[in-house]
């Protein structure tokens, strides 16, 4: 399924763009029309973040919109159903998850809800190759990509090693730091994504610090993907309400989707 | 020297040494973001060789000699005893170190490998502020830039270790998030070394976290064990029947109990915060309660839901305030090497104010929870048993609490 999505972004040569929310925020179904917006005006493939208590890879952005899904009682079974109402979309749809409760909720179970909610794959931040032996071998079986991230500090064996784990594609992180919207991108991307392609076919995304339609233009020239998060996240936080924080995220994802087809 | 080589490297006497991925078992390894493995395998490369180098165990040594204040008393506390069904307690007096806590022989250790890693700013996570204070205290004697990272709730109970960390030139910021103590301090020190890691050190204050830390704090720690057992058998010709300390992350009690693994007649117990009580809810049972999972970069017990959501953990001493704990500490009481028990609030208190009636030593509330354990399991081994305590730091810290408490 990402395979399908990287070959028509490909085919119309452009990156693909990849945005992110978490599941039961503004609330358990506003994630959904929210993601919904999102793909509507543009973006091919959406990530589902699975709020977790301790997200320490996160900014100030995303734990507060985390801590607020979590207060709202998202469960897992609530993520489950947001993938289930956003893959409805025709979008792809990865899940976002430390490892913690995947690994308390089972990882051959997991992967089973999953792929049957319609879930393509699953974002691992603080899964590294030396301990993602169960996870690959539980997402091989139920037919679902693993997606790791590299990063500017890694080294070339690394990152021989973090993308051989990897299908779907290779998420490189701009940066070195949490989450969240920068005034510019890391010019230490390029040269991860130029460093990362030897050891690699599969598509190298880059996420982490980006939040504009020139951002997401100048990501676009060397990365066959742009993943935004937090930008997406401001502005439904800023909203004064739910309608007003869509309007806000469709105007956004509009503009990146102009963007990654400049 | 009161360093030597095998003193430091676990593979000494009784030791046992993680695997090369950092797994006591199944417990510990590296549950961490990517970006951080290099900072990661830089660190135990450079402890590694530092441990077998003689200049550095020299150096570590003379600061541990000169400075913290080693090696530290032994002190048996007979009327103490007598409230412990008669049992010979004797008490290993960390509460009389430099910064009046174990946690500088930590500390000193990874501020001189932060020097040899060529790096010029430290950050650390503190609960009850001991940690935050001894990494305060080397940075300042090290010129390092510091930032200490801080619970708000914990920041309020310790006011008294803000303002002294604050005099030693390091910048203190609360944290807010969460619980708003101990374990949303890492998640932010964690924050921190992600994006800074490239000129800074995170100085982990306890034998939790990603490997190498579990390893190499434990191996910092572990002169307090390797004294203790040194000054028993001096003391009483033989070794103590058992030993106690609190554990919260487990720093202390892995310092005092890793000498004695190897002997297999020396009882090992470690007393976890039980709050108000087990049912209460409120406690930090992690080792008695809790269930195995990931928590802060290593697989070990951690209070959680069924879905793997951190409960927020429960005690009046900020200290051992902590939902997970080391991984080495699951282990040996996977192993069945060591047995860890609860103590509440209540007992912790009783046993503070004892100690400090009958012998006058005030500790941290901390290691009250280690005497209480104490006075339980010398009623239990009788008048011919010999207890050796962990009084891992000093009381004064706490006094605002005690007041409160006691209405003084």
């Amino acid at each position: 399924m990402l395979q399908s999505v990287f070959d028509r972004t490909r085919s119309e040569k452009r990156a693909a763009l990849i945005g992110y929310l978490p599941a039961g925020f503004p609330s358990k179904d506003g994630a959904v029309r929210v993601a919904a917006a999102m793909v509507d005006a543009g973006c091919d493939v959406i990530e589902i973040g699975l709020p977790y208590s301790d997200p320490l890879m996160d900014g100030p952005t995303i734990q507060d919109a985390v801590h607020r899904s979590l207060v709202n009682g998202t469960r897992i079974a609530d993520v489950m159903r947001t993938v289930e109402g956003v893959a409805k979309t025709g979008a792809a749809t990865l899940v976002m998850t430390y490892w913690n409760p995947v690994d308390q909720y089972g990882a051959e179970r997991f992967a089973r809800d999953l792929a049957s909610a319609g879930g393509v794959g699953t974002i691992t931040p603080d899964l590294i190759p030396e301990e993602a032996e169960p996870w690959e071998a539980a997402s091989k079986a139920a037919g679902i990509d693993t997606v790791f991230l590299v990063a500017p500090s890694s080294t070339e064996e690394r990152i021989a090693r973090v993308a051989a784990c990897c299908t779907g594609f290779v998420y490189a992180a701009s940066l070195m730091g949490i989450t969240g919207a920068r005034d510019t991108v890391n010019a230490a991307a390029e040269d991860l994504v130029r460093r990362t392609r030897p050891h690699t076919g599969l598509p190298v995304c880059v996420g982490l610090g980006i939040g504009t339609g020139a951002q997401a233009a100048e990501v676009a020239a060397y990365a066959d993907g742009v993943i935004v998060g937090s930008a997406f996240i401001r502005r439904m936080l800023d909203a004064p309400d739910e309608t007003t924080g869509v309007a806000a995220v469709r105007a956004l994802a509009t503009e990146l989707a102009g963007g990654v087809r400049r | 020297m009161i360093i030597k080589p095998e003193d430091l490297a676990g593979s000494g006497p009784g030791g046992d040494d993680p695997d090369p991925r950092g797994k006591f078992g199944v417990f510990g390894g590296r549950f961490v973001p990517e970006a951080l493995i290099p900072a990661l395998d830089e660190l135990a490369m450079a402890y590694d060789k530092a441990k077998h180098d003689e200049e550095f165990l020299r150096e570590f040594d003379h600061l541990l000699r000169t400075y913290a204040g080693r090696p530290t008393i032994i002190t048996e506390v007979p009327r103490f005893g007598e409230h412990a069904g008669g049992a010979r307690i004797i008490l290993k007096r960390e509460d009389l170190t430099h910064t009046g806590a174990h946690k500088i022989n930590n500390v000193l250790g990874q501020a001189l490998l932060t020097r040899r890693l060529g790096k010029t700013r430290v950050i650390a996570e503190t609960g009850a502020g001991q940690h935050g204070v001894a990494t305060a205290t080397a940075a300042a004697l090290m010129g390092l830039e510091c930032v200490i990272y801080m619970g708000a709730v914990d920041c309020e109970r310790q006011a008294l270790n803000v303002a002294r960390m604050k005099l030693l030139g390091a910048t203190v910021i609360p944290v807010h998030n969460g619980s708003r103590t101990l374990k949303d301090a890492i998640n932010e020190a964690f924050r921190d070394w992600v994006t800074n890691v490239d000129h800074t050190h995170y100085v982990f204050g306890t034998v939790a976290g990603p490997h190498p830390f579990p390893m190499m704090v434990r191996d910092f720690a572990r002169i307090i064990g390797v004294e203790a057992r040194r000054q028993v058998i001096d003391l009483i010709g033989r070794l103590p029947d058992a030993v106690c300390a609190a554990v919260g992350g487990g720093s202390n009690a892995i310092g005092i109990m890793h000498a004695f693994i190897g002997d297999g007649d020396v009882q090992l117990h470690g007393y976890e915060a039980g709050g108000r009580g087990l049912e209460s809810g409120e406690h930090a049972l992690t080792l008695t309660a809790g269930s195995i999972g990931v928590l802060h970069a290593a697989r070990t017990y951690v209070l959680q839901d069924e879905e793997g959501q951190t409960i927020e953990s429960h005690s009046i001493s900020a200290g051992l305030d902590y939902p997970g704990v080391g991984p080495e500490h699951s282990w040996l009481k996977d192993i069945g090497r060591a047995t860890y028990h609860g103590i509440t609030d209540a007992e912790a208190m009783d046993a503070f104010a004892l100690l400090a009636k009958t012998e006058g030593i005030i500790p941290a509330i901390e290691s009250a929870h280690a005497l209480a354990g104490a006075l339980k399991l010398g009623r239990e081994l009788g008048s011919d048993a010999t207890i050796l305590v962990n009084l891992s730091g000093r009381g004064d810290k706490d006094m605002g609490t005690a007041m409160t408490y006691f209405g003084l």
